[in-house]
């Protein structure tokens, strides 16, 4: 226990609900405070970089779609992190997988002939390359113990050259000469979307199934029970029977096919060709890392974040037309988020109480961060 | 052939500096317990003030000290969130990394495409001091009592502390002298071997540094020896642009790392790494 001026922190095991809600927002307002001083010293106005962000996203109608349009790879991305996550792989490679999804999906746009199995074929595609770009770090930790943080960054440059290599090389277009794109896909090809917006909804209603069958897996099955147990205590793991290999790869293949998906849906759903990888991705695979780690181990609660995230995405890109900001101010934004929810992470471990001004007696009884506990999906919100 | 291979030594050695600076400066921060991931946002940093200090005062060596401090700077907050916090060591340094893009990317704007007009030569006294700091790392860290330190606080936190050692203010001062190696191989780049300032201008080489540290052994002057091989690596990747297509070239020094990763895992068999790599350590803990 200690004593902060009139307030005591507890250790708890578990945080309430409620508390992580108020720690994750209180270090998201912290990020965006230490910008506004960053943009001070940048010589911008933080006042006028806020107002600017605002209004062209929470006051414009037309933002609405294009941050749902974000959202989508954040969610698939993001869902799939939260499962490699609570089996302790840290997949820090969702933005490679979703290139090779990207291939993968393109490979089959293009290649086979079009027809109305196109959309699903694609999809399989996205999900089985994402998943085989997932599997060598796997192999290499699970065989080699190959520290995966460093092999799936790799996979991630290598990737990113292979997409650059193959719309320059083998699949550039016949029709663009002077461009370094593939030719545009067949239109059975073609994601539907929601009239008027670039929302692919197919692509969103798979993560929203994605999110809401991982959260099952996680709670109900005894796949998601072995993936619990083995990102908990290893040990224990392996003395229940679990057997670590076949859990962890299913938690990588999880993972990494559902990021191949969101770079299937990009291409298909927005571009309709391959093209080039910054474009293909404007840096979801690793924005999805700070969706599922806000998520807190939960596939439903990665739904909201991922809308956070597509919103601060959004927001860069509004910025990087009313302020003219290069678009790395999202990442510098995403850094600082993260950077803040990782520092207040041992907030969680304690409860804060009331207990008066100091020297009067005995702690009073008036928990903190109660309300609002049940109002989101982070209800519960143990962490793994 | 002589001249051949001179120039193949001399381009590596330039090629190499950068890393061997980087990978340094991580040696000595994982060998006090604390990974940083954030090797690439310290480096493009360091990349970016070296380039506008020197640009601003006309002398490169005022840049180099900018890009040092801007280095060390960085690191001091992956200290404070891993070390005082005691969070996630990984997804900190991760943070570190996007944040320090970020940010060099926001602060650049405007300076893309500008001149240097003083530099610093491609293999300079950066790649000699390079050289010799590697073997001075070296001998501190097997052969006086600050490099003892160094090496308990990473392989048992708890011992150290009770031997009187001061855990806390070793894995600080051990951050940040990494973040000022990372800084200063930021700065190689953009003062001295490609004299100008373009975003993203590290293009990967700060996460090749933290695996070099890995598959070096955390021992400097086996790093050395990767050096070497990765400058040898990108100058003949340089040789073979007309055979070879150049995407595949660029991705040659990550598959090499993948590579290098899994043979160098499986000799060592665990051992090198620190022991208390990546675990925070709160005092009084034993």
């Amino acid at each position: 226990m200690k004593r902060l001026g009139p307030v005591v922190l507890e250790p708890v095991t578990a945080p309430s609900g409620g508390w992580v809600l108020v720690v994750s927002a209180g270090a998201v307002a912290a990020a965006l405070a230490t910008s506004a001083v960053l943009f001070w010293t940048f010589g911008l106005s933080p006042a006028g970089v806020y107002r600017a962000m605002f209004a062209g996203t929470l006051a414009d109608p037309r933002a609405a779609p294009e941050i749902m349009r974000q959202t989508i790879p954040l969610l698939l991305c993001g869902v799939g992190l939260v499962v490699a996550f609570r089996a302790q792989f840290w997949n820090i490679g969702a933005e490679g997988q979703l290139l090779a999804g990207a291939v993968g999906a393109t490979g089959v746009a293009l290649f086979v002939p079009a027809g109305p199995w196109s959309v699903p074929l694609l999809f399989a595609a996205g999900f089985a390359a994402g998943a085989a770009w997932g599997l060598l770090p796997a192999w290499l930790r699970l065989g080699l113990e190959v520290n995966e943080v460093i092999t799936t960054l790799m996979m991630n440059y290598i990737a990113l050259f292979l997409v650059e290599w193959l719309i320059h090389g083998p699949w550039k277009g016949r029709g663009v000469f002077g461009f370094a794109y593939t030719d545009t896909f067949p239109e059975a090809a073609w994601l539907p979307v929601v009239p008027g917006t670039h929302i692919h909804w197919p692509t969103l209603a798979v993560g929203l199934l994605a999110a809401g069958g991982l959260a099952f897996l996680l709670a109900r099955t005894r796949l998601g029970f072995e993936i619990r147990v083995l990102g908990q205590n290893p040990h224990a793991a392996r003395y229940a029977g679990i057997d670590p290999v076949r859990t962890s790869l299913a938690a990588v293949v999880l993972s990494a096919g559902l990021a191949g998906l969101a770079g299937a849906g990009e291409v298909a759903g927005i571009h309709h060709k391959l093209l080039a990888p910054s474009q293909v991705s404007a840096g979801y695979g690793y924005a999805a890392i700070i969706v599922a780690w806000l998520a807190r181990g939960h596939p439903l609660a990665a739904v909201l974040t991922a809308l956070f995230l597509g919103w601060i995405f959004t927001s860069g890109d509004v910025m990087k037309v009313s302020l003219q900001l290069p678009f790395q101010v999202t990442l510098m934004f995403n850094g600082l988020i993260l950077f803040f929810l990782i520092g207040s992470e041992r907030l969680l471990a304690y409860r804060v109480r009331w207990a008066g001004p100091p020297g009067h007696g005995l702690p009073a009884l008036a928990p903190a961060g109660g309300e609002g506990a049940a109002a989101t999906g982070a209800s519960g919100a143990r962490r793994t | 052939m002589i001249d051949y291979l001179f120039t193949t030594v001399v381009r590596a050695l330039a090629v190499g500096t950068p890393l061997l600076w980087a990978s340094l400066g991580e040696i000595y921060a994982e060998r006090s317990g604390v990974v940083n991931l954030g090797v690439e946002g310290m480096m493009i940093l360091g990349a970016f003030f070296a380039f506008a200090v020197a640009h601003t005062t006309g002398h490169p060596t005022l840049g180099l000290l900018a890009a040092a401090a801007a280095g060390g700077a960085a690191a001091l907050l992956h200290a404070v969130v891993a070390i005082t916090l005691r969070g996630n060591q990984y997804v900190s340094g991760l943070a570190l990394a996007m944040f320090g893009l970020g940010a060099a990317g926001v602060l650049g704007r405007g300076w893309e495409g500008i001149p240097l007009l003083h530099t610093l030569p491609e293999v300079s006294v950066l790649t000699y001091l390079g050289l010799g700091l590697a073997v001075v790392l070296w001998g501190v860290l097997y052969h006086t009592r600050l490099g003892l330190v160094l090496r308990s606080t990473g392989e048992a936190p708890a011992a150290a502390a009770a031997a009187g050692v001061n855990v806390i203010l070793v894995r600080y001062a051990a951050v940040v002298f990494g973040g000022v190696l990372a800084g200063v191989a930021g700065g190689f780049l953009s003062v001295a071997y490609r004299p100008s300032w373009t975003e993203g201008m590290t293009a990967g080489l700060g996460w090749i540094a933290i695996a070099l540290a890995i598959f070096a052994g955390w021992d400097p002057l086996r790093a050395v020896a990767g050096t070497f091989l990765y400058g040898a690596l990108f100058f003949l990747s340089f040789r073979l642009q007309a055979q070879i297509a150049p995407e595949f070239l660029r991705m040659l020094p990550f598959a090499f790392t993948m590579a290098a990763l899994a043979v160098m895992t499986r000799r060592q068999r665990g051992q090198g790494a620190p022991e208390a790599l990546g675990l925070p350590y709160a005092p009084g803990d034993r």
